[in-house]
């Protein structure tokens, strides 16, 4: 029927509140092909994360819905692997078996005992995490928990990999590397990606498409900027690229000019806007 | 070699040791001479309230006794074994009896039935407190239909179960043969029915303040319903699982006692009360070591639960004491 790889058909939210409805999203609506690394940027509170959280299943959409490959998406699957900002390691397990759960569980049936003791192995060496894998991760650096984060999602062997802010809580040398490596793994394996980030500089050098999110409640696709720069991508040769600077100055117009919000609004932290969300209640609706 | 064991204690490291040692040190000998002194005072029907000496010389003399009673036993064997043997000797086909001994349970005997019968209270009540924990964790719903039964049930005295145990224990429990004492059954099922309220309720609150993105991972992963709770649930709620079992044994232990002396279960409880009822001049001081055992005993079940929580919780940043 549908031949797009992952479709996000008008997708609207919306959250039940003591004080009423609240719309997080409307009409969401975004075709995105295989191998395409999509970025959703915008600020606090405008209903990226939601997005994210439906295309994962966490969430049902109220109206639309997102279809994957020709199949509906209604309920939470490896296919569709997430990246959690703060890495969700179980803390109890070591690196390697943290991979291991996920392995298990969606090759038990079609691997051998060495075959997957094989691919975790591999994908923990993919993110660089081959000499730490028996380590916990409170023995672990922030940077290093979040690779094995990312291990974990691509050793589901997903068809969409969901990552949410998954470098937001690193420092920015760590950061830095941590792009490279995704680019790296990017070319390497041509997954289909969504992530999210607060970070331009972020958005610019690692996309396909930059996806600008309007403000909530409401919130919907502002615009969609397409990045034509040659991979691999250099950051440092980008820093006097043209073409980079112009891509950055679109996205940074849209967000500091277009969707201007408030100093106050905006030095809201992430989780505060959260909370803070469900407290504006859209007046249409109330 | 012993002599690079010490050169790395500083000066600093022996002044905490003797700290360590000394403030507990000087702290027991005022207590017990303010113990000593105020018992002196106190005249009883049963005599002068024992102070320290008269305690530890009880605490002896009850060590004598189990000696005493073993080497009875030993020698009650002995002649059976002898006697049989003649028996035998004189005509092989001749019926030989063989008789358990039947001596008075000594303190030692008495501190062992209290152990094993706070054991089967604390099993049975973890047994079932864990698994109604975690599942009233995962449900609201289900947290709030049964949290006012708990905290109804919570607060019941030990010796109000009793009566209704008992009865129901001698309605029910009713066997030719019986393997474990009615006493034994009354007093474990009082114990489980007081302590295992703390772990259910510290499993349910583990569980429901577990970590959504951790939540989230086992919805990613299409975790069955078992492996989600064997995985996820349970590791991540063991700290708080622990400090809930702590408590519960604890309690157990507490309640034993009164449950052991109206169930007259032949532990400690009953030890106590046979004491009390006896009257003699040593009762007061036998019933004190009793008491120091209690404690003792108490805290070292304490000791082995945190031991068991530092070997099995994964959560080793907690600060545990």
């Amino acid at each position: 029927m549908s031949f797009e790889h992952l479709n996000i058909d008008h997708v609207s939210m919306e959250f039940p509140t003591p004080k009423g409805v609240y719309v997080a999203l409307e009409n969401v609506n975004l075709v995105i092909e295989k191998g395409e690394f999509v970025s959703l940027i915008g600020h606090s509170g405008c209903g990226k994360s939601t997005v994210l959280n439906v295309v994962a299943g966490l969430h049902q959409a109220t109206k639309g819905g997102v279809v994957l490959d020709g199949k509906e998406v209604n309920e939470p699957g490896p296919d569709r692997a997430v990246v959690f900002q703060n890495h969700s390691l179980l803390p109890w397990l070591t690196s390697y078996q943290n991979v291991e759960l996920a392995v298990k569980q969606v090759f038990g049936k079609t691997k051998n005992k060495n075959e997957m003791k094989e691919w975790i192995e591999h994908n923990l060496a993919l993110v660089h995490m081959g000499y730490a894998m028996h380590k916990r991760p409170e023995e672990i650096s922030g940077g290093m928990k979040q690779r094995v984060g990312i291990a974990r999602a691509l050793a589901m062997q997903p068809k969409v990999l969901l990552m949410d802010e998954p470098f937001g809580a690193l420092d920015a040398l760590t950061r830095a590397h941590m792009q490279e490596s995704l680019m790296e793994i990017q070319a390497e394996l041509n997954n289909t990606v969504i992530m999210i980030t607060h970070d331009v500089d972020e958005a610019v050098l690692l996309s396909d498409r930059i996806v600008m999110m309007t403000n909530g409640p409401a919130a919907t696709i502002g615009e969609i900027l397409k990045v034509e720069l040659e991979r691999p991508r250099n950051r440092v040769e980008l820093a006097d690229d043209a073409k980079y600077n112009y891509y950055r100055h679109k996205v940074l117009e849209f967000l500091y000019e277009r969707q201007h919000v408030t100093g106050e609004k905006q030095a809201v932290s992430k989780k505060e806007g959260k909370s803070s969300q469900l407290n504006v209640v859209n007046p249409r609706v109330a | 070699m012993y002599a690079s064991v010490f050169k790395n204690i500083t000066s600093e490291d022996l002044k905490a040791m003797i700290r360590a040692l000394l403030l507990p040190l000087i702290a027991m000998s005022i207590f017990l001479g303010v113990w000593s002194a105020s018992a002196a005072q106190v005249q009883t029907s049963l005599g002068q309230l024992p102070g320290p000496a008269d305690v530890y010389k009880q605490a002896s003399n009850l060590y004598d006794e189990h000696i005493a009673e073993r080497d009875k036993e030993a020698a009650f064997y002995a002649r059976q074994e002898e006697r049989n043997a003649k028996k035998l000797e004189a005509n092989a086909d001749a019926e030989i009896k063989v008789r358990s001994y039947t001596g008075k349970a000594t303190f030692f005997d008495q501190i062992i039935t209290s152990l094993i019968t706070v054991f089967t209270g604390f099993m049975i009540a973890s047994l079932i407190a864990i698994p109604i924990g975690i599942v009233t964790g995962l449900s609201n719903g289900l947290y709030q239909a049964i949290n006012p039964i708990v905290q109804l049930l919570k607060p019941v005295s030990p010796l109000a179960w009793l009566p209704i145990v008992t009865m129901i224990v001698s309605a029910v429990y009713v066997t030719d043969d019986p393997m474990f004492s009615k006493s034994y059954v009354t007093s474990a099922i009082t114990v489980t029915l007081c302590c295992m309220w703390p772990t259910l309720i510290n499993t349910a609150v583990g569980v429901s303040t577990m970590d959504k993105d951790l939540n989230n991972v086992s919805k990613v992963l299409r975790l069955g319903w078992l492996t989600n709770i064997y995985k996820i649930v349970l590791p991540s709620s063991m700290p708080m699982i622990f400090t809930g079992l702590r408590l519960s044994l604890s309690i157990g232990w507490m309640v034993l006692i009164a449950a052991e002396m109206l169930a007259q279960n032949p532990g400690l409880g009953k030890f106590v009360w046979d004491e009390f009822q006896n009257g003699s001049s040593n009762s007061l001081g036998r019933i004190i070591v009793a008491v120091i055992a209690i404690g003792l005993i108490g805290f070292m079940l304490d000791r082995t639960m945190l031991l068991l929580q530092r070997r099995f919780s994964w959560d080793k940043t907690a600060v545990l004491r």
